[in-house]
């Protein structure tokens, strides 16, 4: 095990403060922001990006990448709006179906032994495709109790923050503090050992890939909820956010290394500085894409920098 | 490993029977009726899959990892870049031309100095400097209504017998980096970083210049496709580069290069590039639904590269 030097703990920290550093700013610029209503709006969006992170953090743990996590979340909101008002048993064999199809793609990558990327860009077509199929023109409406479950107004705690920490508990634990989390982690770290220790590599990817599939469809019903109507393109910035939002949180491409509070920080960082942060900065739209890049590269390379220093510790 | 004694053996022909396949396909459909001009239109489309294709081609064989996303902004950049440049003016192509070359080249440049003096992986790099590229093409170009220059224009839409002239001019510039490849310095060099860059250095070759240059050489082959672009649609676009994040890194996949790195495949570019357009006209004159063309485009992919599966791809090398 590694042993905290003080990079090291830099390391671990970076993600809380990066999300400090954007949080300190918006509250210089706009004191009112920082309060019970200001969070609430804020980070409506912070949901499903955390969530979609989150799926994103388990293709990563085993060392791949998924490229059609925005397109997927864009399908389940468009079979949220549609199916689950009109016939929801099978909208919801439909969603779980989907989640089986991610699964089925996890073992056929381990089987086959495929690139990641190469597969999951054809995926994303496949899913964009149902998404239009499915939802011609942008429309339908959420099911009352997502649009219910999604405006819930715990005490003291903005919603967006509670489900962040709830999901971030639930993810820390399963991967972090169960056995079957560590195997998991370990077909990433070193698939060779988890193999002869007797271990279906197979199975690993397959529910690794399941697990993607099912926060996949959480994203996409809780974006639903938001926003209360779907169109096809809906989760097109998904993707990207997910796989940054992971990057962000201390994880790492290779090596089965990620840490689910993190990635949520780093989602709930992206959702911030994605639009509120911004526009409390004056930037025009135009740049704001380009800001967004701008911060990725700052933090990223900072994080680079001490890193190079832990490993050289 | 094979030895790959016969035509049969080798993966890119494989998507040359691919590419007639669907062809025949399309035209049995139409009864034969606009097969030519078939053949030419998709000639002239594919030409713009080949030249980024080439460009991922180069950056992917550099090893595990090594890709570039950030090829749509960057062709988005160019288009609006050489048509203002241009202006409208034949007397001005060669300018409009070297300013997207120029646009590209700085930022393949961008990308290595992010992935190299900032220590980010190249997938984020990229996505990142494509966010930054995006926005200032938003700004730059929004409105932008510069016609190409009718001489510009023309010349990409020139065809003699059938053929388009930048089909025949893209095959020598494939012909071009194929022979890069095989008897440069510089060619050799990226197929050793890509096969193992520890060993590259150790056998003294300078595996940071090669990174470089090849990132240079993606970004320069993207500025030069948004010229072209802009001159084969008639105009510049924010989205003009769009589709070509997902066909660029297809074409490679499916035309036989290495995903892990080490083996580049040429012709493989050519005939997974007349395959996929090739593709989508057939889908077109079907008639299917734009939901249809995509789930079907997507399951073609997916099936193509799980029946190739298996190619000398290896997990990437942690640390």
């Amino acid at each position: 095990m590694l042993h905290s030097s003080p990079a090291r703990v830099m390391r671990d920290l970076l993600p809380a403060l990066s999300l400090a550093l954007v949080m300190a700013t918006i509250a210089l610029l706009n004191p009112r922001a920082i309060s019970y209503l200001g969070f609430t709006l804020m980070l409506n969006l912070a949901v499903p990006i955390a969530l979609a992170t989150v799926a994103q953090m388990f293709i990563i743990a085993g060392n791949d990448l998924d490229l059609s996590i925005g397109p997927f979340v864009s399908f389940v909101s468009c079979v949220g709006a549609t199916w689950l008002i009109d016939k929801p048993a099978a909208g919801i064999l439909l969603l779980i179906m989907s989640v089986g199809g991610y699964a089925a793609l996890g073992a056929i990558i381990q089987w086959r032994k495929l690139p990641s990327i190469v597969v999951t860009l054809g995926m994303s077509f496949v899913w964009q495709g149902l998404a239009i199929l499915i939802l011609p023109s942008p429309g339908g409406t959420a099911p009352d109790w997502l649009q219910a479950l999604m405006n819930i107004k715990p005490p003291l705690l903005p919603f967006p923050i509670a489900a962040a920490l709830v999901i971030a508990v639930a993810a820390w634990f399963g991967l972090m503090r169960t056995s079957y989390g560590a195997i998991l982690r370990g077909s990433g770290g070193n698939a060779v050992a988890i193999a002869r220790a007797g271990w279906s590599l197979l199975k690993i990817k397959a529910v690794l890939f399941a697990l993607a599939g099912l926060f996949g469809v959480f994203s996409g019903l809780a974006l639903l909820g938001v926003t209360t109507s779907a169109d096809a393109n809906i989760g097109s910035g998904y993707t990207l956010l997910s796989i940054a939002g992971v990057i962000l949180g201390g994880g790492e491409f290779v090596g089965g290394i990620v840490s689910p509070v993190g990635a949520i920080i780093g989602a709930l960082t992206l959702a911030l500085a994605a639009s509120p942060l911004l526009t409390f900065l004056n930037i025009p739209p135009d740049w704001q894409v380009g800001a967004n890049g701008v911060i990725l590269i700052v933090v990223l390379a900072a994080r680079a920098q001490i890193g190079r220093k832990a490993v050289g510790t | 490993m094979r030895s790959a004694t016969t035509l049969l053996s080798k993966p890119w022909t494989w998507s040359f029977f691919g590419a007639a396949f669907v062809f025949i396909l399309a035209i049995s459909f139409t009864g034969g009726v606009g097969a030519a001009d078939m053949i030419t239109t998709a000639l002239s489309l594919a030409v713009f899959t080949i030249v980024v294709g080439l460009g991922q081609m180069m950056v992917i064989t550099l090893g595990p990892g090594n890709v570039d996303l950030s090829l749509p902004a960057n062709i988005g950049l160019a288009s609006a870049v050489s048509m203002t440049l241009m202006n409208g003016s034949d007397s001005l192509v060669a300018v409009g031309l070297l300013a997207a070359l120029g646009c590209g080249l700085a930022i393949g440049i961008a990308n290595y100095l992010m992935i190299r003096a900032l220590g980010i992986p190249p997938i984020v790099a990229t996505l990142s400097s494509s966010f930054v590229v995006q926005s200032m093409d938003i700004a730059y170009g929004r409105g932008l209504q510069i016609k190409p220059p009718p001489g510009f224009a023309d010349f990409i839409n020139l065809q003699i017998g059938g053929v388009p002239v930048s089909a025949i001019l893209v095959i020598l510039l494939s012909a071009g980096v194929a022979l890069l490849l095989r008897r440069t310095a510089y060619g050799r060099s990226v197929l050793a970083v890509g096969q193992n860059a520890r060993a590259a250095l150790f056998a003294g070759i300078a595996v940071e210049r090669t990174r470089a240059a090849t990132y240079a050489l993606c970004g320069m082959l993207g500025g030069l496709d948004g010229a072209l672009l802009a001159g084969y649609f008639r105009g510049a676009n924010v989205d003009i580069g769009n589709e070509y994040l997902l066909s660029s890194i297809a074409v490679v996949v499916i035309g036989g290069t290495s995903v892990a790195g080490g083996k580049a495949n040429v012709p493989g570019i050519l005939g997974a590039s007349l395959f996929l357009v090739l593709l989508l006209t057939m889908l077109n004159t079907f008639g299917v639904s734009a939901g249809v063309r995509l789930v079907a485009t997507g399951l073609v992919i997916a099936a193509v590269v799980i029946a190739a599966g298996n190619r000398g791809l290896t997990d990437p090398d942690p640390g």
